[in-house]
């Protein structure tokens, strides 16, 4: 048996699609890789609308509403980009990890 | 995401599929990997096709770098899934506290007043015997078994299908005596110490559980105890 075996989550591609059916502008954010203590594990997706509605989560709650921001920010350019988090970054503290991880988070948008 | 993609990924879902979708995290460029073949924009050389073997195999994405490119492989699979054996008290509370946590449950119990859909919303119900019904349901290792009618008519064929199979998790109801003689009756019928000793009885953690729904989290609790891997050096009370 393998070692790891992922379990269930929010439903976020289930909520992309009613989303994409809806007209909304959406886009995916997803965990790619941790360091230390990070609190959800790589594959873990959050989406975001275009009004800012989101679903799911990358952290506990410590870069969601960052990650939210630079959605916006996705959607209308369009470029996918790779967000860096980490307690050793210069940003403000409310957008670092507490519990001394680092992740990187990968958002596109979903077409 | 390119259009198109999105809908083969919620279709591969909704027939319980797995897929890996693996990405170049500069471009967004894409690829699903559908039953071993490729379908999407992503060129993969031999490299990167043996990381996506593996972490296939593994269930476990992972970012990989692949020459100058740093590629995301995911790897979406289906839910796990719960069998349990008889429709009552305990299994309603454990039902829905199982698919709470994203499992996919059938209930198995012929009596059909016990088993309906009214008492266990959202649960696959089967009326057939519990081999029979555990047959069908082809058990593997991402799935767990567990038998709580109280009946060994019931309760023995579902315990014997779940150890000849790779089932993640057995476990069954009853006390230590009751435990006891199951194990003396199922050694009659073939079964090896080593066998028998899957059995998780009595089931569910020992967290002093009263009530029905108090022993249904002791059940979750345990299977989850099961199933995840431990960190080195930390250890459970």
């Amino acid at each position: 048996m393998a070692d790891i075996i992922p379990g269930a989550d929010d439903d976020v591609l289930g909520t992309v699609h009613r989303w994409k059916g809806e007209g909304r502008k959406v886009a995916l954010a997803t965990v790619v890789t941790t360091w230390g203590s990070s609190p959800r594990p790589v594959g873990s997706q959050l989406a975001v609308d275009d009004k800012g509605n989101f679903v799911g989560s990358v952290s506990a709650g410590c870069v969601e509403s960052a990650v939210v921001d630079a959605a916006s920010r996705i959607i209308k350019n369009g470029k996918p980009e790779l967000l860096d988090f980490g307690i050793a970054d210069d940003q403000a503290w409310e957008v670092g990890l507490s519990c001394g991880g680092k992740i990187e988070i990968f958002v596109e948008t979903v077409d | 995401m390119r259009a198109g993609q999105l809908d083969k990924l919620i279709s591969l879902r909704d027939s319980k599929r797995s897929v890996a979708r693996v990405t170049d995290i500069a471009t967004g460029d894409d690829v699903l990997i559908i039953d071993g073949k490729a379908e999407g924009a992503l060129a993969i050389d031999a490299k990167l096709q043996a990381a996506i073997d593996d972490a296939l195999a593994r269930e476990e994405s992972r970012l990989i770098e692949d020459g100058n490119r740093r590629v995301f492989i995911q790897v979406l699979t289906p839910p796990l899934r719960l069998a349990i054996i008889g429709a009552g008290h305990i299994s309603q509370f454990l039902s829905t506290i199982a698919a709470e946590i994203g499992y996919d449950v059938t209930v198995i119990d012929p009596r059909t007043t016990y088993a309906s859909a009214t008492r266990f919303p959202g649960a696959t119900l089967s009326h057939e015997w519990p081999d029979e019904a555990l047959a069908s349901l082809a058990l593997d290792r991402r799935s767990a078994v567990v038998a709580l009618s109280h009946d060994p008519k019931l309760d023995e064929p579902a315990l014997a299908a779940a150890l000849k199979s790779d089932a993640f998790y057995v476990g069954g109801l009853g006390s230590r005596k009751t435990q006891a003689q199951r194990r003396e009756r199922m050694k009659g019928q073939g079964f090896t110490d080593a066998d028998l000793d899957r059995i998780h009885g009595p089931v569910g953690l020992d967290i002093g559980a009263l009530s029905p729904a108090e022993i249904a989290v002791s059940i979750v609790a345990q299977m989850i105890d099961v199933l995840r891997p431990k960190k080195k050096g930390v250890k459970s009370a």
